[in-house]
């Protein structure tokens, strides 16, 4: 089904505070679909969904919020993290309903307005991918990385990123980035926690 | 996937009563296995208990020495923190090599011991699988079987236990703590895996409604030099096709007592016994430490196409061992 108008869009309006809990927090819901509230890049959405609809589908087919990617859906490309309370998750395994009440970050809430975060910077600047496809989750991590202090060198990066699958095997570029940002103060500016 | 309806609790009591009391409710909490499942049709719930607020998730010192870790603490949260790396490196090396970054911050250690295997015939519900339909069969006894068992098989059921860490915590008799709607107890690790048997689907001890709260580690002054030796088929983010936990005690050359647990090679954490009674009162040199591999794997049995597996798990014992005791400063190191 498509979300109800409210629903959809980066540009949602923000839920007034009196308007907000839709339902004690405890009540059980589904499995037919109910409204549910997502704060997304500091943005709180009310969404239709059944429980269980992941917050990967939730993003990108009930909010249009699309930059995060759907690669494999069972956790083992990386393509699809986002952030839920600073910690870098993978979103395909994440039950949209069980984000309720949590912060949830996504590659659109990395830039401030049309300034780049240093990460995105440091892809465009290293050349850090060929198809794009799996970049907003590697952005997603390795802007995590920095603050997970896991940087040392180029080793304990690849290990740090190895959640991030690159079919185009942009590796040596996407740690040529990161060590851009960790190697500039500017780095630990927006940080994963 | 299939429809569920879906709960958040946020006490012990509550998720007990609430899983206990419906037979089609499952808990959730890192959802890194549960929600895989769900998706492939393999768990098949009515509904869904969310126990992520539950207050377990802590570490604590424990007046021993020893250390309790909640059933919900994070994967990444147990490696990272001080008293494990220091006190249990086996057990923070053993966690940061399972998984990636992102799954090891959702998966809970109540949870990995929970996990299901990765045998592909398993997840594959048009295959035949024992495990999760008794006496369906076994597809992968004659299938593509590279990456499944040789130690604790039988005719019924070959797939390997996937946890790292389940292999490092048997090594150090951790001890799980449950509760129920019976009430609470506990289970020694070794104990909390069975083999398979003729009663594969039969994984772990825990009775419907029942919830992971700790693991409680003992104290084990030796375990401050432990490893945890992983061998893959890629470096990083993969199961392993052997591995090794080392805890040895050694005075003056000689091996005092050693904890070995063995993974990638067996149905379930594999407590390698036959080694550790090979290793007590001998030398720490290397031609003991072949002798006590070769001692644990004499009984394995090959399944065709991983057979090479046999000689792998001796091959990264052998070398867990010598780095161990090279910490040690005995000959393991010439």
């Amino acid at each position: 089904m498509r979300p109800r108008a409210h629903q959809t869009g980066t540009v949602a309006p923000s839920i007034p505070e009196q308007a907000r809990g839709v339902r004690p927090r405890d009540a059980e819901i589904g499995p037919e679909a109910t409204d549910i509230e997502l704060t997304v890049n500091g943005t709180t959405h009310r969404v239709r969904v059944e429980p269980r609809v992941s917050l990967l589908d939730a993003l990108r087919e009930r909010l249009d919020i699309t930059g995060t990617k759907k690669g494999c859906n069972q956790g083992a490309c990386g393509a699809c993290t986002v952030w839920v309370d600073g910690r870098r998750v993978v979103s395909c395994l994440t039950l949209a309903v069980a984000c309720e009440g949590r912060e949830i970050t996504t590659v659109e809430g990395l830039a401030d307005g049309d300034r780049l975060h240093p990460m995105q910077r440091a892809f465009v600047d290293n050349d850090a991918f060929q198809c794009g496809y799996c970049t907003p989750g590697q952005l997603m991590s390795a802007v995590a990385l920095m603050a997970e202090g896991h940087t040392c060198d180029d080793a304990e990066i690849a290990e740090w990123m190895s959640g991030n699958i690159c079919r185009c095997a942009a590796y040596p570029n996407i740690r040529s980035a990161i060590r851009q940002v960790r190697d500039t103060a500017e780095g630990t500016r927006k940080g994963g926690r | 996937m299939r429809s569920f309806a879906y709960k958040r609790v946020s006490d012990v009591a509550t998720a007990i009563a609430e899983v206990g009391g419906d037979p089609g409710s499952e808990f959730l909490a890192g959802g890194t296995t549960e929600v895989d499942m769900l998706r492939i049709r393999v768990a098949r719930p009515r509904r869904v208990v969310d126990i992520n607020d539950l207050p377990i998730a802590a570490i604590e010192d424990l007046s021993d020495g020893g250390l309790r870790l909640g059933g919900l603490a994070r994967m990444s949260d147990v490696a990272a923190h001080p008293a494990v790396r220091e006190r249990y490196p086996v057990v923070s090396e053993a966690l940061e090599k399972g998984a990636s970054a992102q799954l090891r911050n959702m998966a809970t250690l109540g949870g990995n011991l929970m996990q299901k295997v990765r045998c592909s015939y398993f997840r594959d519900v048009d295959q035949a699988c024992n495990k999760r339909e008794p006496g369906s069969g076994c597809a992968a006894m004659n299938g593509f079987n590279r990456t499944h068992a040789v130690l604790g098989t039988s005719e019924h059921c070959i797939a390997t236990h996937p946890s790292d860490v389940a292999v490092a915590l048997t090594a150090l008799d951790a001890i799980v703590h449950i509760q129920g709607p019976e009430g609470a107890r506990t289970v020694a690790f070794d104990d909390f895996f069975p083999l398979p048997g003729n009663t594969p689907d039969r994984e772990h001890p825990i009775a419907h409604g029942e919830l992971i709260t700790a693991i409680e580690v003992p104290a084990n002054p030796a375990a401050r030099t432990s490893h945890y030796l992983k061998v893959r088929d890629r470096e990083s983010y993969e199961f392993a096709l052997a591995s090794a936990a080392v805890v040895l005690r050694v005075e003056r050359g000689i091996i005092a007592e050693a904890r070995i647990g063995l993974g990638g090679v067996a149905t379930k954490p594999w407590r390698a016994r036959q080694a550790e009674a090979a290793l007590t009162g001998a030398p720490a040199l290397r031609a003991a430490f072949e002798d006590a591999a070769a001692a644990e794997l004499a009984d394995a049995v090959p399944q065709g196409m991983n057979s090479f597996k046999i000689t792998l798990a001796q091959r990264t014992l052998v070398r867990a061992l010598e780095t161990v005791a090279s910490a040690h400063g005995g000959e393991g190191n010439a």
